[in-house]
């Protein structure tokens, strides 16, 4: 089941550069929440925060507090694996496993985090790649063929099936889709929406109109500041801010 | 017609740079055939099973080999291999996960220095560090010898080999919630597998044929030994001793162990790639 994520006064630095500015948002559980903005807004290092990402960079430091269901995901002594595990993540280029199968690409973070039970393992994958609807693409060539001879689109929900494997609460998708073409893009969002009933689902995009289609909150996002949080609608129709008008008539950005 | 010659023009520069790179490849393959056609000229005849299984015999007797030569190289490069691969491998996922800084600079420029001392003083160190102590000349001395030389170039190539591994590969198993430590050995190392076993063959092949690391480490033995305390016979020591000796049938013999060695070498290079393909999965570039 998906759960909330509560973000309160995050600030995130690259060494002397702050990337992010005092972020307070919440995101509803079972819901998709779009950010859009220009590049170099600090979309990406915003929601590589959620899942403390941002720090396994050198010489990165972050501040706020970030909630995600019950778990304080900066409190202390929490290990920042164990909250990825509860934190699916879906990056802009495919990246599956180059010298594992398709079935060891979707079963990785199980196995190797001790996962034995050879069964379930089936199940789960079966379960994941059906998901990330991949599975009647693959089914036959699971254990034969490579991850990385996928075409691109199916790398990409074999990235999908891979994160949901682990069964998180929250899904994040670094422009997923922005290195597919409009037909991978489609199935893609198409999932989207699927998924959305039982994770909570945080985009990033490039892409207004694919904000526009599979997110029901949005939040523009503007040289490391959340300018704007709303529904989706509102901020496309009538945003209150003039800078999020401007960005979304394409006035700028 | 202008675009006829840009296309003519074109053309010749392509066939003139496949024609450069086919006759660097016959420059490259030259020597190592000429050698090889050499030793099987000279050497062929004299090896027999004899060879291959006896120890030498003495000084104008006809016949004796090298068997115990074969089989102490064997032992030899395998203690080299236990301690060099592991040590270089080691120090390779170090300096590539956690060296950037002047630490790892400093290991990395002792690396490159320690790859370029002469192999001789390689032999001197591991004298000093074992046989002195051990009071005796022995087949651990020789193998702690050549693991020295095969470290630096293992650790370089498992390091250059870990960095070309994307950052996304990384990225993607730390989003899985995977250690960094299981990252680094179930995915960093075995994405960049074929890079750094030939890296280790590379290293394997250079220490396979040294002598002087030998010299006063292993010593030579002209019995059989399977004693790692005990002084051990070597290919390259049995060659180096046969090939300066005043002797026909031991210049013979020098041949043949010299051809006895490159193919060893080339066969072991071979099987292991072989068999790291199989374990590895295809088509994966």
């Amino acid at each position: 089941m998906g759960v909330g994520v509560e973000v309160r006064d995050l600030n995130a630095w690259f060494g002397q550069n702050q990337a992010l500015h005092d972020i307070t948002m919440s995101i509803a559980p079972n819901h998709a929440t779009a950010i859009i903005g220009p590049s170099g807004c600090g979309k990406s290092t915003f929601i590589r925060c959620l899942n403390r990402m941002h720090e396994t960079l050198p010489d990165t430091r972050v501040s706020g507090q970030v909630r995600i269901g019950d778990i304080n995901v900066y409190g202390n002594g929490t290990p920042a694996v164990q909250i990825r595990r509860h934190v699916g993540m879906v990056f802009q280029k495919p990246n599956p496993f180059p010298t594992m199968s398709i079935y060891d690409n979707v079963a990785a973070g199980l196995k190797l985090n001790g996962f034995r039970n050879a069964r379930r393992l089936d199940e789960i994958v079966e379960r994941s790649l059906r998901m990330a609807a991949l599975w009647d693409e693959v089914k036959d060539q699971l254990k034969k063929q490579s991850g990385a001879s996928l075409s691109g689109g199916q790398q990409q929900r074999l990235c999908i099936a891979r994160a949901l494997a682990v069964e998180p609460n929250v899904l994040l998708m670094d422009e997923p889709a922005s290195a597919l073409d409009p037909i991978s893009t489609g199935k893609v969002e198409d999932l989207i929406f699927q998924l959305k009933e039982k994770y909570t689902i945080v985009i990033v995009t490039h892409n207004m109109q694919q904000a526009a289609r599979v997110a029901e909150f949005t939040g523009f996002f503007l040289l490391g500041r959340l300018i704007e949080f709303d529904k989706t609608e509102k901020i496309f129709t009538k945003p209150s801010e003039k800078r999020t008008e401007d960005y979304i008539t394409g006035r700028f950005g | 017609m202008s675009q006829d010659r840009i296309s003519w023009a074109r053309t010749v520069k392509d066939h003139l740079a496949t024609a450069c790179a086919v006759l660097a490849i016959l420059l490259v393959l030259l020597p190592l055939a000429a050698i090889f056609l050499y030793l099987m000229q000279r050497g062929l005849s004299s090896i027999n099973w004899a060879f291959l299984t006896q120890t030498p015999k003495p000084v104008g007797e006809v016949g004796g080999g090298m068997g115990n030569a074969i089989a102490g190289s064997g032992v030899i490069l395998a203690i080299a291999s236990l301690i060099g691969v592991p040590v270089g491998i080691g120090a390779g996922v170090f300096l590539a996960e956690y060296g950037r800084n002047r630490f790892g600079n400093a290991i990395r420029f002792t690396a490159d220095v320690l790859n370029g001392v002469p192999s001789i003083v390689i032999g001197i160190v591991a004298y000093g560090l074992v046989v002195f102590r051990q009071k005796h000349f022995s087949a651990l001395a020789g193998g702690v010898a050549l693991s020295i030389m095969m470290i630096p170039t293992i650790s370089r190539a498992t390091e250059e080999m870990l960095l070309l591994v994307p950052l996304s590969v990384r990225e993607a198993a730390l989003g899985l919630g995977i250690s960094r430590w299981r990252t680094t050995v179930s995915i960093t190392l075995r994405t960049a597998a074929a890079g750094i076993i030939t890296g280790i063959m590379l290293a394997f092949a250079r220490v396979a044929g040294e002598t002087a690391p030998l010299l006063f480490t292993a010593f030579g033995n002209q019995y059989w030994n399977w004693k790692l305390d005990q002084p051990t016979a070597a290919l390259p020591l049995q060659i180096f001793a046969y090939a300066i000796s005043p002797y026909d049938e031991w210049h013979r013999q020098a041949w043949a162990g010299a051809l006895v060695l490159i193919v060893l070498i080339v066969s072991v290079v071979a099987i292991v790639r072989i068999v790291a393909s199989r374990g590895l999965l295809k088509g994966t570039n």
